[in-house]
């Protein structure tokens, strides 16, 4: 009977104690600017032998210990500590989101610029200047970092975090196929137009897909970036503007008109955009040469048809991949009247407002995005980085980022950072889905506008 | 309806037979001179534990179930209490009805049809063989149930591929999109492979409770395979059955694997309710209206379990 | 003569039915056979060049290896707790007369469905952030074995159930306490049911990705599970090399344990659950 009255009272004994640990914890150092001993974390979603590991190896083996020593130069012992990550985005951002309500969490967080805005809708992120005082403003990086660029960090004319860089999207082809076909290897459409025609070229060659533009739920945000976003600029129109909500309106009837010519015209492979890894093959097959225009950010260059690390190498890339700016609907037609359109999206670091020593996170922080350090961080690869300086000096040596750079970015849009606009992506991912599978782009549009008034409450908020 | 079944159990257990009046005189059974206090004490760490982390995370996800609350956004920082509306949206919304009576297929289908009718045909069928056939066949079905969720899903999907899965090489059907053109068929038999070790774990465990002599005695008066499973073997495995069935289908009701092979697509057409809610609540953040339909979910998975009772358990009541 | 033939048939039938069904369920599991040896896998089964580059890749992951040890405390510590708990409270309820009993077993059960899905990440989370179990192994612990033992006490009651009772009866008469008994005569007793529960919290431990994700902090706490996740790139595409690898590192040792268990103890519901 003891032994038995031992064991409960025990492990209640355990469950109390730990009740009673909670708080706690905090210690009585100084925490103003002048500490002497500071602890700082990172996170990013990145992990060394996983996702993204070349930037958790750079935070590790550079950021680190190159902060620690300066710190060290100034009498300050730091200890600085990275968390890692390397998850799909949005269960990343679940668990940060999770630290940011209960006031806890890494000091320097690197997210989604998409997520700036709703994260500082939820009181989780401030604006720098608030959380980490004067020191932002003065800051030298900002005047390398173009203000569109800026923008990806910015949320109601506030700056909430640093850019770490960005990219663009352009139209890739394959220069043998095309020779194939009798097309140009300096293809530059005009228009839609010429996207289809070339298509009809292409689709003479037996066992190629003439055209891959990402549709359907099942990519996820990539139809939305690839696909429906670049094409609903292109024909004028913006998912939100002024603040409402694109519903069906012309430039999107227009752009599910195109998916709707793209693959119920025979020139795109519909059953590839609902496979669960259509995104993967899609890849393989365009290493392969089964697809001739595919629809891809300057990721699809450096990382997948990369020669040497590539996951879908393409030893002759330099040779046969070929790109092209996407045009709007008809010369003149795109957003601000332009006649090539593209997405951008990128990282931007923050400083968590809950930090302890939130002076000593941004100096962390814009020691991060110093052209020294992003220099490192590159390694010797080429990359859209959010400086000026760093981008003038290693892009030169890429013709395809230096083509993003200076063709692309001009005339790239970007997402609403708000947080109902996942939801409407989906939605719109939803609508293309729906033409891809046969339905009429009239009735996918009807719906999709019925699903976005429901999401954003209400045909008030929706544009039509 | 659940106390229709705590009268005492009438097993048929040699051991419970040997101490008569022990368990049906209607008088505390405790052999072991247990006493409540005593019995309390054992099932307060239990209870604390589920108290803790299971029945308070309930309550307050059966209270956010009432907000707009969400993750991220103005809705995180100041969450408003909206009353039924999340439950009146989502059985207003054709996606919820839709992804409703798709979780009933899976659960019919998976659970009911799929793991307990092959569960028992496994079980019955190797009930009185020993030797390697038996070790290896069971062998295969548990482990493909103690797998980890994603590694298994990505098995099947290897399996199932288009361009060259393995099952198009052994079927000589290349190109045939399984995943695409027959996604719940595709979960149902996903999920059958997956979850009948259970079943027939549970099922061998009952058929070895009925007595050989029985069967050996119908066998003896000309009745077929059908007669003796229904005359001699199922009147005494029904409280298996039940058993078998609610916990199956409350779990196959809950099963998020399926998204990790289809991610509820193409379009919606395998998106069950588990998906669906993690789709609304991590995907789209929205907690409020995911806890809603979480609460949802409990409600009708309590509906089956009184139905299940009700259909067998009033039997036994009966006989 | 007439008998021996449908006998015959019988066992003809009972043969196809078995290899039938051993079908299908191996070949599915082809692929984590083959891919692992093979230097450029792809996603089908095909047969491998026999290459171990794959598992050197590996072991250049310096979370690869230590993950699996994490999975182990984790899984093991949830089992423990799971088995202990469940085993003494299925007890009680099995021999003492708890009104309404039945009733709170259910409901229990039905809780554990909700409580399990996605939306009660913040609850979960909230509470063990106020518990101060953030970054904590035990806290995974305690959150799953809440998650797990009504259907544990639901599966070991029954057991309890079905196992004589005269032998705790002698016991008691020879002044055995009640722990006593339970050590040494009801656990003997159901140690195929215990076992069988053991396996089963692991598995579902070992397979459970978001709570570990969701409440670990430091990289070198989290287990295989979260590890298997980060093997994807920059644009969420799988590196099938090191994915199809871990994979089976990743299920070894649920295979192991499970060879182990149904050697040792036996692997099955030994009385059946039965209501």
């Amino acid at each position: 009977m003891s032994v038995q009255r031992r064991t409960t009272t025990g492990a209640l004994a355990a469950l109390t104690a730990l009740a009673l640990t909670m708080a706690g914890c905090g210690s009585d150092e100084p925490s103003g600017a002048d500490a002497k001993n500071i602890t700082l974390t990172i996170a990013a979603n990145s992990i060394v032998g996983g996702k993204n590991a070349a930037g958790a190896q750079w935070i590790q083996d550079w950021v680190i210990p190159k902060f620690i020593e300066a710190q060290k130069a100034k009498g300050v012992t730091a200890k600085v500590t990275f968390v890692p990550s390397g998850v799909d985005d949005e269960q990343y951002k679940t668990k940060l989101a999770l630290d940011l309500r209960s006031k806890a969490g890494p000091d320097v967080i690197a997210i989604d610029g998409i997520w700036v805005g709703e994260f500082a809708q939820a009181g989780y992120i401030k604006p720098l200047a608030d959380v980490a005082g004067s020191g932002v403003d003065s800051w030298e990086g900002w005047s390398q970092i173009p203000q569109s660029v800026q923008g990806l960090g910015t949320f109601e004319g506030k700056k909430y975090g640093v850019p770490q860089g960005t990219d663009g999207r352009v139209l890739y082809f394959n220069k043998k196929l095309f020779a194939q076909a009798g097309l140009p290897a300096d293809w530059q459409p005009k228009s839609w137009q010429d996207i289809l025609d070339a298509g009809a070229k292409l689709k003479t060659i037996p066992g190629v897909t003439p055209i891959q533009i990402n549709a359907g739920t099942a990519m996820g945000e990539a139809t939305s970036m690839q696909g429906a976003l670049p094409l609903l600029v292109g024909a004028g129109g913006e998912i939100w503007k002024d603040g409402k909500w694109s519903g069906a309106t012309q430039p999107v009837k227009d752009t599910l008109e195109f998916y709707s010519k793209v693959y119920g015209g025979g020139l795109g492979d519909p059953k590839l955009q609902q496979e669960a890894k259509g995104r993967d093959k899609s890849f393989e097959m365009f290493a392969a040469g089964k697809i001739g225009i595919l629809g891809e950010g300057d990721y699809f260059w450096r990382s997948v048809v990369e020669p040497t690390k590539g996951i879908a190498k393409m030893a002759d890339r330099d040779a046969t991949v070929g790109y092209a700016m996407i045009p709007a609907k008809q010369p003149g037609a795109g957003i601000r009247g332009q006649d090539f359109v593209s997405m951008s999206g990128g990282g931007v670091r923050v400083v968590n407002p809950n930090s302890k020593y939130p002076a000593q996170a941004w100096e962390l922080l814009s020691f991060m995005s110093s052209a020294e350090a992003v220099k490192s961080e590159l390694a010797g690869a080429a990359r859209i980085t959010a400086r000026m300086d760093v981008n003038k000096d290693v892009l030169s040596a890429d013709p395809m980022l230096s083509f993003v750079s200076q063709k692309v970015l001009p005339v790239t849009a970007y997402r609403p950072p708000l947080a109902v606009y996942p939801q409407v992506s989906v939605a719109l991912q939803e609508a293309t889905a729906a033409v891809v599978s046969g339905k009429s782009p009239a009735d996918a549009a009807a719906e999709y506008q019925k699903k976005v008034e429901g999401i954003v409450g209400g045909a008030g908020n929706v544009q039509s | 309806m659940v106390q229709a079944t705590s009268s005492p159990d009438t097993t048929s257990d040699v051991g419970t037979e040997a101490v008569p009046g022990a368990r049906h005189d209607g008088a505390s059974p405790d052999a072991a001179g247990l006493g409540r206090a005593r019995a309390a004490a054992f099932v307060v760490p239990s209870m604390v534990l589920i108290v803790l982390f299971l029945v308070l995370p309930a309550a307050w996800t059966i209270y956010l179930g009432v907000t707009n609350y969400r993750l991220t956004g103005l809705a995180a920082a100041h969450p408003e209490i909206v009353g039924l509306d999340n439950y009146t949206t989502a059985l207003g919304d054709d996606r919820f009805l839709t992804s409703l009576g798709l979780t009933l297929q899976f659960v019919l289908g998976s659970a009911v049809i799929g793991q307990a009718f092959l569960g028992f045909a496994i079980a019955w069928t190797l009930r009185d063989r020993r030797g390697p056939m038996r070790r290896v066949v069971e062998a295969f079905v548990l482990l493909a149930w103690i797998l980890p969720g994603s590694v298994v899903a990505f098995l099947w999907i290897a399996l199932l591929d288009r361009d060259a899965g393995t099952l198009n090489a052994v079927l000589h059907t290349p190109g045939a999109a399984w995943l695409l053109d027959h996604p719940m068929l595709s979960i149902i038999v996903f999920n059958t492979w997956r979850g009948t070790a259970f079943s027939m774990m549970l099922y061998s465990a009952a058929l070895g409770n009925v007595p050989p002599s029985h069967l050996e005695t119908a066998k003896l008066a000309g009745a077929n395979t059908w007669q003796q499973l229904r005359d001699v073997v199922f009147p005494r495995i029904r409280g298996h059955i039940l058993t078998n069935l609610l916990l199956i289908s409350l779990w196959t009701f809950n099963d998020f694997s399926p998204y990790l092979i289809t991610a509820g697509g193409p379009e919606q057409k395998s998106e069950i309710l588990a998906v669906y809610v993690y789709k609304v609540a991590l995907s789209g953040g929205q907690l409020g209206f995911g806890s809603a339909i979480s609460f949802l979910m409990l409600l009708i998975n309590l509906v089956l379990a009184l139905v299940y009772l009700r259909m067998l358990g009033r039997r036994k009541e009966e006989a | 003569m007439n008998t021996t033939v449908s006998h015959l048939l019988g066992r003809i039938g009972r043969y196809v039915f078995l290899s039938a069904v051993l079908g299908f369920f191996a070949i599915p599991l082809l692929w984590l056979a083959t891919a692992p040896f093979d230097s450029t896998p792809k996603i089908t089964t095909s047969m491998p060049d026999f290459a171990l580059d794959n598992f050197r890749a590996l072991l250049d992951n310096p979370y690869a290896v230590e993950s699996l040890l994490n999975s182990v405390w984790l899984a093991g510590g949830t089992a423990i707790l799971v088995v202990v708990f469940a085993a003494l409270a299925a007890y009680a309820l099995s021999r003492v007369r708890i009104p309404g009993r039945d009733a709170l077993l259910y409901g229990l059960l039905l809780l554990s469905s909700i409580v399990t899905g996605t939306a009660t990440m913040v609850p979960l989370f909230e509470l063990a952030f106020r518990l101060n179990l953030i970054d904590s192994r035990l806290g995974v612990i305690l959150i799953m074995s809440g998650g797990l033992l009504p259907a544990a006490i639901f599966i070991l009651k029954d057991f309890m159930d079905s196992t004589p009772t005269s032998y705790e009866e002698s016991a008691r008469v020879f002044g055995a306490s009640p722990l006593q008994i339970v050590r040494h005569i009801v656990v003997p007793v159901v140690r195929p049911g215990l076992a069988t529960v053991a396996v089963w919290a692991v598995a579902n431990v070992w397979g459970n990705f978001l709570v570990p994700y969701l409440l670990l902090r430091s990289p070198d706490k989290a287990p295989a599970a979260v590890i298997m996740y980060t093997l994807y790139t920059e644009g969420g595409q799988a590196d099938l090399r090191l994915l199809s690898t871990f994979s089976l590192l990743y299920s070894l040792p649920v295979v192991l344990m499970f060879i182990f268990v149904s050697t040792r103890y036996g692997f099955r519901f030994h009385g059946g659950i039965k209501r």
